[in-house]
């Protein structure tokens, strides 16, 4: 089952992105204004890519590349170093895969952005099942019921307190029987330095490995777009129990940036595949890189 | 908490050993040191520059005090801008007035729900009757949650039909309050992913009818650069008394908590430590700020012992014990009894390594000190200590006054392991 088509941006999409990248009222906007000349203020692009969350290391890393190339203004440079970042692909991407695994911390964002999964999914056409699987939050299962009944799709619902394994386990029975797809999972929360919990995401991969072997699974990470720098080690660790195929970087129409996305990528390679805008149900939209770049270096200089 | 801080300051900070005057060479290293691990903690950048200047300034300032290098000046500067940024010695909440209400607000995620069941928990524990409101009519089962957790508690939660008026809810719960004769009400607003016109609405609407004294504003600890741009958006609505940090059991740095208290001058009040209800904790600037910089936290570590002894199902005399055998150790008299029973008493106070962390100069060894358990060192040590006989154990001798010392070269365990120096 091919999803690339679900993944297409619409001019509606790209609207809503324009909206969230482009700042307002941003101070370091006008600092990068006086940048346009012969010699590019470094220290004022660093300082609109550490206010975006990029982070000393990965700021760094960019202006040296940008300064190591030839012309053009600073901003445009840095602006080009940081699209050749994000053009790196990692071997595959994730068109065909119809399980859909949302892993990540406390707080980011995971129930709602299944739920918006699962509309975008149902709005092309395709038949999603939404899998309450966490079963620790209180009321985490009740909220995605609601959402689901709000959107019109189904949901297998754990059973709170249970194991999340057996609810992905029985869903995803369901589903093969059923014919759903794609197949979106919420699970709990978890702070990356909790061992036991870390363990419990391999032992879901695994279950759905031997349920759905046919199904090509995707580990997506949810990362709260508002998040600073620990947003490097909640990958990291993800990925090294749970194999992150993708990252979704929430809440961007909060204002924050969402660099930490950038240096997640060039530290771990992980790509940015969707970006939450807003609370509705359709506000979650793919990412475009260089909206994003755009919005981690403010607003574009004067021409 | 604030680990990652503390041990990449400690780094950068070892390298300034000379002695006497600060090098202008010198400092500017230290100081880009402390930037870089000021900017990965995720304070934000404007008041890490600031805090960068104030110890600048005091850096040059700083005269030569009886043989401390630079790197260890440059910490107590460092300790003191820190504590100061972090509001000094810490508050109480101001919760004279009958029922006393508290306003919890912040962007969705960032722990409210979770919280306020927290914080009406530990209120509980010191003998207040709070009661919660879920006054946040749109999130679906926002209500339900704080419900369950309510229950698992056992405190009594006000809520109104999904779409009533925050006014409404506000009013109904005050009075509810009174009814009940409960003293605290803790309330539970909204979150959403931006600051929006019609969420300060709300909450100027409930500060209009609850009056909160308290208006706490709750941030997860791995918030990075926006930090202080949301705590200056809550600002005109709800005038923040305090800043609650969320989740910092992870690893994140939580520069949030300077960036906030720096950059809008809102104390941190108190921390949120784990998933549990009970996983709350004061917060204290100035044994933070020694915590950041490895320095130890002794009142952290006293504090814990006395929860850990003072807790349900506690023996009633280990207080006595405890205060005998601390006036042994000072008399340099420590029995083998006494430091068999220190280190129980350190493995109920949690794991080993956030224990050691809290002892002056020995941040560096928590790490040790973890191995040491992993390896079952402090077992094998327990195991000796048991296997004494009140005639093998040397410490039992000088305890006694009588001239023991001698016998501390009679076989010490003879049923246990080959023994090594316990200081080793």
């Amino acid at each position: 089952m091919k999803l690339a088509f679900w993944r297409k941006s619409s001019s509606d999409d790209q609207k809503r992105v324009a909206a969230v990248a482009a700042p307002a009222s941003n101070p370091l906007a006008a600092a990068l204004r006086r940048i346009t000349g012969a010699t590019p203020d470094w220290s004022a692009i660093e300082a609109s890519l550490l206010a975006s969350d990029v982070g000393l290391e990965a700021a760094t890393a960019l202006i040296q590349a940008a300064r190591g190339s030839g012309d053009g203004d600073g901003r445009s440079r840095v602006r080009a170093a940081a699209l050749a970042l994000l053009g790196e692909e990692k071997a595959a991407s994730d068109d065909e895969a119809d399980v859909l695994l949302l892993v990540g911390v406390n707080g980011v964002g995971k129930t709602t952005t299944a739920a918006k999964l699962a509309v975008r999914a149902k709005g092309s056409g395709l038949k999603p099942l939404l899998v309450a699987a966490d079963t620790f939050r209180a009321a985490a299962i009740e909220q995605l019921r609601v959402l689901g009944n709000r959107d019109g799709i189904d949901v297998v619902e754990g059973r709170p307190g249970g194991d999340p394994a057996a609810a992905i386990h029985d869903a995803l029975m369901l589903a093969n029987a059923r014919g759903y797809a794609p197949v979106i999972i919420d699970t709990a929360g978890r702070m990356q330095t909790r061992a036991g919990l870390m363990d419990e995401l391999a032992k879901i991969r695994r279950v759905v490995a031997k349920v759905a072997p046919e199904r090509l699974t995707h580990v997506l990470l949810v990362l709260d777009g508002t998040a600073g720098q620990n947003g490097i080690a909640q990958a990291r660790s993800f990925d090294s129990s749970a194999g992150i195929d993708g990252i979704i970087l929430t809440k961007l129409d909060s204002g924050a940036r969402g660099g930490v996305a950038l240096a997640v990528r060039r530290e771990l390679g992980l790509a940015i595949k969707w970006i939450g805008v807003g609370e509705r149900p359709t506000d979650l939209v793919p990412f475009d890189a260089e909206a994003f770049v755009d919005g981690l270096l403010g607003a574009p200089a004067i021409t | 908490m604030f680990d990652a801080l503390s041990s990449s300051l400690r780094a950068s900070l070892r390298r300034l050993t000379g002695s006497g005057r600060i090098s202008a060479a010198d400092l500017d290293a230290g100081l880009a040191d402390i930037r870089a691990s000021l900017l990965g903690a995720d304070v934000a950048a404007p008041v890490a520059a600031r805090l960068l200047e104030q110890i600048r300034e005091r850096a040059q300032r700083s005269e030569i005090v009886g043989g401390l290098g630079a790197g260890e000046r440059m910490l107590g500067i460092l300790h003191d801008v820190l504590t100061e940024v972090l509001g000094g010695s810490g508050r109480e909440l101001d919760l004279r007035e009958r029922p006393a209400t508290i306003l919890l607000f912040g962007l969705q995620g960032a722990g409210k729900t979770t919280t306020a069941a927290k914080l009406a928990l530990r209120l509980m524990k010191e003998g207040r009757r709070p009661m919660l409101v879920a006054a946040d009519p749109r999130r679906p089962a926002a209500a339900e949650q704080l419900g369950i957790l309510a229950a698992g508690i056992k405190v009594p939660m006000h809520r109104e039909p999904v779409g009533t008026p925050v006014s409404e809810i506000g009013t109904r719960a005050i009075a509810a309050a009174r009814r009940l004769g409960l003293d605290v009400v803790i309330i539970d607003s909204a979150g959403r992913t931006a600051l929006d016109d019609e969420l300060l609405e709300e909450l100027r609407e409930l500060r209009r009818v609850t009056k909160p004294r308290e208006r706490l504003l709750v941030v997860d600890a791995a918030v990075g650069q926006t930090a202080l741009a949301i705590a200056q958006g809550f600002s005109g609505a709800a005038e923040p008394t305090g800043l609650i940090l969320s989740k910092l059991d992870g690893d994140a740095r939580g520069g949030a908590a300077i960036s906030i208290a720096g950059g809008a001058g809102i104390p941190v009040v108190y921390v949120g430590t784990g998933e549990r209800s009970e996983a709350l904790e004061r917060f204290h600037p100035d044994r933070i700020a020694n915590r950041i910089l490895g320095m130890g936290d002794l009142a952290t570590l006293a504090e814990r012992v006395r929860e850990a002894e003072i807790g349900p199902g506690a023996d009633p005399s280990a207080e006595a014990r405890t205060k005998a055998a601390e006036a042994r150790a000072l008399r340099g008299g420590m029995t083998f009894d006494d430091l068999l029973s220190q280190l129980r008493q350190m493995s109920s106070l949690g794991p080993i390594g956030q224990v050691v962390k809290m002892i002056p100069g020995m941040g560096g060894m928590a790490e040790q000190a973890e191995a040491a358990v992993a390896s079952g060192e402090l077992k094998r040590t327990e195991a000796m200590i048991l296997s004494m006989t009140p005639e093998t154990d040397p410490s039992q001798g000088r305890e006694a006054g009588k001239a023991g010392e001698k016998r501390s070269k009679a076989p010490v365990a003879e049923g246990g392991d080959a023994p090594e120096p316990l200081s080793g």
